[in-house]
């Protein structure tokens, strides 16, 4: 095949590599659900309804709660300081991992954590850590909390970058010379024009916060915990007569995902209708204004603080020397936990690396095939295309890794680091395709004309120019899906069959042990590698272009 | 023959004919084609450097001192353009800028770097070549522009309205500038503008996007 016929099957081929997994994992992990007696049997598992309610309750009030927040600081505070503030602040937070944000809010919200011995004994009188269940509790608040924080950067990232085609100043500045209030004026104008972009980012969210198990071990309850933590633990239990019920499980999981997702559609409709209702009344909704802009503003401030909290709190107790109970900080700082975590922490954070490296390489080359082909050829990707794109951040993870990894298991693949970076592949290019897909198309098409025009053939105008012209958000994409990758918890522990060990399966891992300095330098290490992706992303191109006016951000 | 022949070539959009041009442009010549918004220019311009989208149907021939160039892409046909802006790569240095137009046939780095300095010194750029295009002002940049389109040694040129952007004063030096080397360098050339000074000025036929004869008229 020609290069360019092989660049013209790209999208097809991106396609299918995210599809088929899937798919084939779908059908790979149902088919035992429907063998004789599993359904019966996980229907005999007393846990059932509460670890059901669990995974609706906390994944839908996370939504919820983080879709609201977002919102409200975009209608309510956008243009302003203190959403520049909140937004600077949150940016680099979206880079942290999954469970190294879920370890950190335990550090601090746990009876013997943070926040507890800020306010002991002087506030609270005690002297002992309280017998309290803050944490893991059983109505799964700590879990939904920690859910809040890690996808309000998110949510609020994606609606960022949906805005500029939604023309909202303009928008907003008509409203307002109708008389409206801002947030009322936002809501009926511009929401209308972001959300479709925004959709698919809110329905991954909520298929996500309904099914992470990272977090629901680190944060949730325990008997039950959520319905897919406790799918994980029957999946990788050693006593292979329980798997069938975890396939029926996976099954009522997955009927959980969709009919929340119906929910979610039957709520949009819902509310775009009762919009409407609210525009022909003609209320122009300006008390709002008054008190949402603090309550909101309050609220992007203590999730600020909370992940900056939780952040500091495991670095601190990664260096921490002796700690006792009340004091809010520890007699002295050392590097012991260090040194002993060093044997395990270097093969862990060297695999962590390489799946990283490889499955991001792998992403980005794939991502820029498509891209580069629907520029070439003139392609217009259908709506069908980017649902596709979106599929495996929608189906939730329980219900297809656990098929994967037994389609690995079969043909010798599991446990080998090619395949659990393939299972990385199949989260992280999503991720990367929406990050580079605006700025890619929004590169101003005379430049290839003019680099065509000078007799430069189509492989020079994407090497010599389009590359290196796009140079920073390629590297920012590759970074996002680096993080991608550092952050994957389950694809790693099923696909690698518990022989992968990278910083994420061994935080998690050890959370329940309770060694809080062992802990916290995972966790740590797990955060260091994003931020350093996303730094190198920042500094490279400014090194390379340092003399290019024409280059920098905003240029 | 030498120089650029447009012969009857028309672009249909949904059956409705936009462009339908005949005209031959000898070398040193500028045709000028003049018309109101929306009359086709753009497309015209698009039917002769090849990037037509696939919603519009073209007939008729292209010819480029008498090769027919008509079906071939782009970078084949040996047309140059200048844009409304310079567009000059932000990446590359004003050097970078012109050795990315030289032919590849043009071999050695001493050889390319004497070509480009040359071709600053042309445009009275002399030691330019290791500046930022950005920090340019607007007439260097157009001038450079020119250059790296001339540099690709095209046997033909496109002028997308490039004197437009210019502020009054300097619009004027600009186009002489343009407009005396078409002639001396003898490059066919065709000027899209709606601004009846820059028609006169460049001193050809004056049609439209349908080949129709149009007053420049003070
Ligand atoms: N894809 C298309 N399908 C049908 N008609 C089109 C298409 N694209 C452009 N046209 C029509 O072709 C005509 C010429 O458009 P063109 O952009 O060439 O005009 P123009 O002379 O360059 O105008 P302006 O001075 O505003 O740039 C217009 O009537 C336009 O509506
Ligand atoms: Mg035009």
């Amino acid at each position: 095949m020609t290069a360019d016929g092989a660049l013209r099957f790209a999208p097809r081929l991106t396609l299918l590599l995210m599809a088929v997994p899937v798919i084939a994992g779908l059908a790979g992990t149902l088919r035992p659900a429907f063998e004789a007696g599993s359904v019966a049997r996980l229907l005999d598992w007393p846990g059932l309804p509460r670890a059901m309610a669990l995974s609706m309750g906390t994944g839908i009030a996370s939504t919820v709660l983080a879709l609201a927040l977002t919102l409200g600081l975009v209608a309510a505070l956008q243009g302003g300081r203190l959403f520049t503030l909140i937004l600077r602040l949150l940016s680099p937070l979206l880079a942290v991992p999954h469970a190294a944000a879920a370890l950190g809010l335990a550090f601090l919200l746990a009876p013997s954590g943070w926040i507890a011995r800020a306010l002991s004994p002087w506030a609270t009188g005690w002297t002992q850590p309280p017998d309290l269940l803050i944490l893991n509790d059983p109505a799964g608040l700590a879990l939904t909390a920690g859910l809040v924080l890690k996808e309000v950067p998110f949510l609020l990232l994606i609606l960022i970058a949906a805005l500029p085609q939604a023309d909202a100043p303009r928008r907003l500045m008509l409203m307002a010379s109708l008389g409206y209030g801002r947030v009322a004026g936002w809501m009926l104008s511009v929401l209308p024009a972001v959300w479709p972009q925004m959709r698919p980012a809110v329905y991954a969210v909520l298929a996500y916060s309904m099914t992470a198990v990272d977090m629901a071990i680190v944060l949730g309850p325990a008997l039950p915990p959520t319905l897919s933590a406790q799918l994980v633990l029957w999946m990788t239990s050693p006593d292979l007569s329980i798997h069938p019920v975890a396939a029926a499980g996976a099954l009522v999981q997955l009927g959980l995902v969709l009919a929340a997702l119906a929910l979610l559609r039957g709520a949009e409709t819902g509310l775009a209708r009762l919009g409407c209702r609210l525009a022909l009344t003609g209320i122009r909704g300006i008390r709002a204004d008054r008190w949402l802009a603090p309550v909101v503003g309050g609220a992007g401030l203590l999730v600020v603080l909370l992940m900056a909290g939780s952040l500091a709190g495991l670095a601190l107790w990664s260096f921490a020397g002796p700690w006792v109970f009340p004091d809010a900080w520890p007699q002295h700082l050392e590097l012991d936990a260090w040194a002993r975590a060093a044997p395990g922490l270097g093969p862990a954070a060297l695999e962590t690396l390489l799946l990283a490296a490889l499955s991001t390489a792998l992403a980005t080359g794939l991502v820029l095939s498509c891209l580069e082909a629907e520029a070439r050829f003139g392609l217009k990707p259908g709506g069908g295309a980017l649902w596709l794109l979106w599929l495996p951040l929608i189906m939730p993870q329980v219900a297809f890794l656990p098929g994967l990894a037994e389609l690995a298991l079969r043909t010798g693949a599991e446990g080998s680091t090619g395949a659990v970076a393939a299972a990385h592949l199949v989260f992280v290019l999503p991720y990367v395709f929406l990050s580079l897909a605006a700025p890619w198309r929004a590169w101003d098409p005379r430049l290839a004309v003019a680099g065509a025009a000078l007799g430069a053939t189509p492989g020079r105008i994407f090497w010599r120019l389009r590359l290196p012209m796009l140079l920073r958000p390629i590297l920012t994409a590759a970074a996002v899906g680096f993080a991608v990758s550092v952050g994957q918890y389950l694809p790693t522990l099923l696909i690698g069959g518990g022989r992968v060990t990278t910083l994420t399966t061994e935080a998690v891992a050890l959370s329940s042990g309770g060694n809080r300095r062992i802990i916290g330098t995972y966790a740590m290490l797990q955060l260091a590698l994003p931020l350093l992706a996303f730094a190198l992303a920042l500094a490279l191109p400014a090194a390379l272009f340092r003399n290019r006016t024409g280059m920098r951000p905003g240029a | 023959m030498s120089g650029l022949v447009l012969d009857r070539l028309e672009v249909r959009a949904k059956g409705k004919m936009i462009v339908a041009l005949t005209a031959v442009v000898k070398p040193g010549e500028v045709l000028t084609i003049m018309g109101p918004s929306g009359s086709g220019k753009s497309t015209a311009l698009a039917a002769i450097i090849g990037t037509l989208g696939p919603e519009f149907s073209l007939s008729g021939r292209l010819v480029l001192d008498g090769r027919d160039v008509t079906g071939l892409p782009t970078r084949a046909r040996g047309v140059g353009i200048l844009f409304q802006d310079d567009v000059l790569f932000p990446h590359l240095s004003v050097g970078g800028n012109l050795a990315f137009a030289l032919p590849p046939a043009l071999q050695g780095r001493k050889a390319r770097r004497a070509a480009v300095e040359a071709a600053l010194a042309k445009a009275g750029l002399a030691g330019f070549a290791d500046r930022d295009p950005a920090t340019l002002s607007g007439g260097e940049r157009a001038r450079v522009a020119l250059m790296r389109t001339l540099l690709a040694e095209p046997g033909a040129l496109l002028l997308d309205e490039p004197f437009s952007r210019l502020d009054a004063g300097l619009r004027d030096r600009i186009r002489t500038f343009v407009l005396d080397l078409i002639r001396a360098e003898r490059i066919p050339a065709v000027l899209v503008t709606h601004q009846p000074e820059d028609a006169r000025a460049a001193g050809g036929r004056i049609i439209d996007p349908q080949g129709r004869p149009v007053q420049a008229g003070p």
